[in-house]
């Protein structure tokens, strides 16, 4: 039962070992808080990319949801990926719980490490912000990422968003244009009716579909993001709409559920094509019996490691304000700063697409 | 409905034996409605678009009706006594992840992952009967707490992971999709299970107590009815179907993280209400239950095989289930009404 965590324990604490130097206490502590020490060599020498004066030695805290779950652990490589890059170092630290309470102490300890920067991922969007402005009083940059905060101007942060909603709403439409050469009924299998993401992607699908006169959405179904509901929706579908070429399912419980369907009802796979956000553990097995030929989501691994560019660059002197720019390492590309509504923030670009020549690189 | 309460005018009875006839006779009349409005369903569809009666779509009216129909009949033995288990969705979610879970880490054989997902449910059973019997809490409250509590367990042990398809063995799966004659295995299995305890809830000493105790407590307590041990192992009887039935969601889903079998509390009341048992005990039967899951179930698919807009299924199952508790009432006040004289003082209720 305690498979995962205690496996990620270890591999955390060799890797603590390896890089720190026998730290191996930490394999056997297993209190309520588990968190990992990487420090990077210093001088690797490559932030040649970063085109300026990124400090060297930064200290950083990733504060994650929680310390197990499998997407901010990728993230929270990406980040200590980041700063090994600019020779500096990520400290990992919150509790095992979803909570606030569980990432106050993270924050604290972050400020008596005198840290440069803060990369939080926020389990509540306001019961942070004293903490947080506490930290930031302390000359602590606050970078979000995954789930951001609303504490108004204190702090002042920036939120690095993963995908921006427009973006993803369209790429699943070419994403699923390409593989029906353009043409055929489609329809999607969302999640409840009353979801605000799934309601806005779905938006800019519809607004999209405009470009591709020959297909067209026949329908949209709500599987409620419990696989039952979604197969006795699917089924509806299926039969209510014969000549159906596509689905696109944005979200991981449909996407999954709908791809066990097709992948133990042949005849049906042979008409029908599937498409959508899915997570790539879950869909291996789908794109590996072809089942499924792609499907999409953000990179949590970039999406920590552009957090922690950002944190480094703001530690370093960019100015916390819309139109400042830094840069992004072997993301190749410089990020500008934006007032989104209320907040300042930057988007880390299209989705990464998953299929055969990549799943395998992802488990998450 | 309103064609069935027309058709059924229970006016030529006897007294004595006859009236307790009648209410069977009714209670049959209640399945026997079902059954049609689940001909008339699939008939309205089937006009509107011949697909839906394609074999794909006529599996997936069973299949997808098979685990609420299952937890439906532990459900219709406790609710008969005038009790209630809120908990089985969340012992569905639990035994199916620790079944997941084992298939990951410690590669248990195929057989086992049915056992061991059998035996949660009856651990989780037992507590809830013991503190519901023993302890004397209500049962609403008693697995109220532990829908949350098993919950929160189940948060515990999955800490944020998730078992994915690629690690559940692909014999245990085939209970899932596998059809024998055409026939979902899945629904096979429910089938044997609802006909087995229908039958033993009609033949047997014991079972017919669980309706007395739902009828009238005092008047079971007074006829040596062994109140406790009845109505304890109700409750064993449903968190172990409860625990099967996760078993069969993950061979089903072939994926499961900590969110499985949320809500399904809400769906069982409401397939074995539908299905004519008495939301306050006394009576109903497994088979009626059974026939609710899968009405609700035909339903849901026909409104989208119908192009019908989504939105409405909620609606129309919260009328059929209003529909059905009406019916209920209107049943009850009737056989009151009969078993007294003539008296109308409650036909304005």
């Amino acid at each position: 039962m305690t498979g995962i965590p205690k496996a990620r324990r270890v591999a955390t604490a060799a890797l603590a070992a390896v890089l720190a130097g026998g730290v191996l206490a930490a394999c056997s502590s297993t209190s309520t808080k588990s968190s990992s020490n990487s420090t990077a060599p210093a001088g690797s020498g490559s932030a040649s990319s970063s085109g300026g004066a990124i400090k060297k030695g930064l200290k950083v805290y990733f504060i994650p949801k929680d310390t197990q779950n499998p997407y901010e652990v990728l993230a929270d490589k990406g980040g200590q990926k980041a700063l090994q890059e600019l020779g500096g170092t990520v400290t990992v630290s919150s509790g095992t719980a979803d909570t606030a309470a569980a990432q106050l102490p993270s924050i604290q300890a972050a400020i008596q490490a005198k840290a440069d920067a803060i990369v939080i991922a926020a389990n509540d969007p306001s019961a942070l912000c004293p903490s947080l402005n506490k930290a930031s009083q302390a000359g602590i940059k606050i970078v979000a990422f995954d789930s951001d905060i609303t504490c108004g101007t204190s702090p002042n942060h920036l939120f690095i968003n993963q995908a921006d909603t427009k973006t993803i709403g369209t790429s699943e439409v070419d994403l699923l244009a390409k593989q029906l050469n353009s043409t055929g009924d489609i329809a999607i299998l969302s999640a409840a009716a009353s979801a605000t993401n799934q309601n806005a992607w779905i938006k800019y699908m519809k607004e999209q579909l405009v470009k591709y006169p020959k297909m067209k959405l026949v329908s949209t179904v709500y599987g409620n993001d419990d696989p039952a509901t979604s197969l006795t929706v699917l089924q509806g579908l299926l039969s209510g709409y014969p000549n159906l070429k596509g689905i696109i399912s944005p979200t991981t419980v449909g996407i999954s559920t709908a791809a066990q369907y097709l992948s133990t009802h042949k005849d049906v796979a042979a008409k029908v094509t599937l498409t959508g956000l899915g997570l790539p553990s879950q869909m291996k097995k789908y794109i590996k019996d072809g089942t499924v030929k792609s499907f999409e989501l953000w990179n949590p691994s970039n999406l920590g490691y552009l957090a922690g560019y950002a944190a480094a660059s703001l530690a370093s002197g960019t100015a916390m304000q819309a139109g400042a720019t830094f840069t992004s390492g072997s993301l190749n590309k410089s990020y500008t700063m934006a007032a989104g509504p209320g907040e300042l923030s930057v988007v880390l670009g299209p989705p990464t697409v998953f299929d055969k020549t990549n799943i395998d690189q992802f488990n998450f | 409905m309103t064609a069935v309460l027309d058709k059924k005018p229970p006016e030529h009875g006897e007294p004595g034996r006859g009236s307790s006839e009648r209410i069977t006779a009714l209670l049959r009349a209640r399945e026997l409605s079902i059954v049609l409005l689940i001909a008339l369903v699939v008939l309205v569809t089937t006009i509107n678009n011949p697909h839906f009666l394609d074999s794909n779509s006529i599996q997936q009216l069973l299949s997808g009706a098979a685990l609420i129909a299952l937890l439906g009949v532990g459900e219709t033995l406790v609710i008969v006594t005038r009790n209630v288990d809120l908990s089985v969705g969340s012992v569905l979610g639990l035994s199916a992840y620790i079944v997941g879970d084992l298939f990951k880490y410690n590669h248990i054989p195929v057989w086992s992952g049915f056992v061991i997902g059998t035996l949660v449910g009856v651990v989780i059973g037992a507590v809830n009967g013991f503190i519901v019997t023993v302890m004397r809490v209500p049962s609403l409250v008693v697995t109220l707490g532990m829908l949350y509590v098993i919950r929160g367990i189940d948060g515990v042990i999955v800490s944020g992971d998730r078992i994915d398809p690629s690690f559940i063995p692909s014999t245990f799966t085939a209970v899932g999709y596998k059809n024998l004659f055409g026939v979902p295995w899945l629904a096979i299995i429910v089938a044997v299970v609802v006909i087995a305890v229908g039958f033993a809830m009609r033949s047997f000493r014991a079972s017919r107590d669980l309706y007395a105790i739902g009828s009238n407590p005092d008047a079971a307590a007074l006829a040596g009815v062994p109140i406790e041990r009845r109505v304890f192992t109700a409750f064993v009887i449903s968190g172990t179907l409860a625990g099967f039935a996760g078993a069969l969601f993950l061979a089903l889903h072939t994926t499961i993280d900590n969110s499985g079998g949320a809500g399904y509390e809400l769906k069982v009341v409401a397939a074995v209400v539908v299905g004519g048992v008495a939301i306050f005990g006394g009576s109903g039967t497994v088979f009626g239950a059974a026939l609710g899951a899968v009405l609700l179930n035909t339903i849901n698919q026909a409104l989208v095989a119908s192009r019908i807009d989504a939105f409405w299924n909620d609606a129309i199952a919260g009328a059929l289930l209003l529909a059905a508790i009406a019916f209920d009432r209107w049943l009850s006040l009737r056989v009151t009404r009969s078993l007294q004289s003539a008296e109308r003082a409650h036909r304005e209720l």
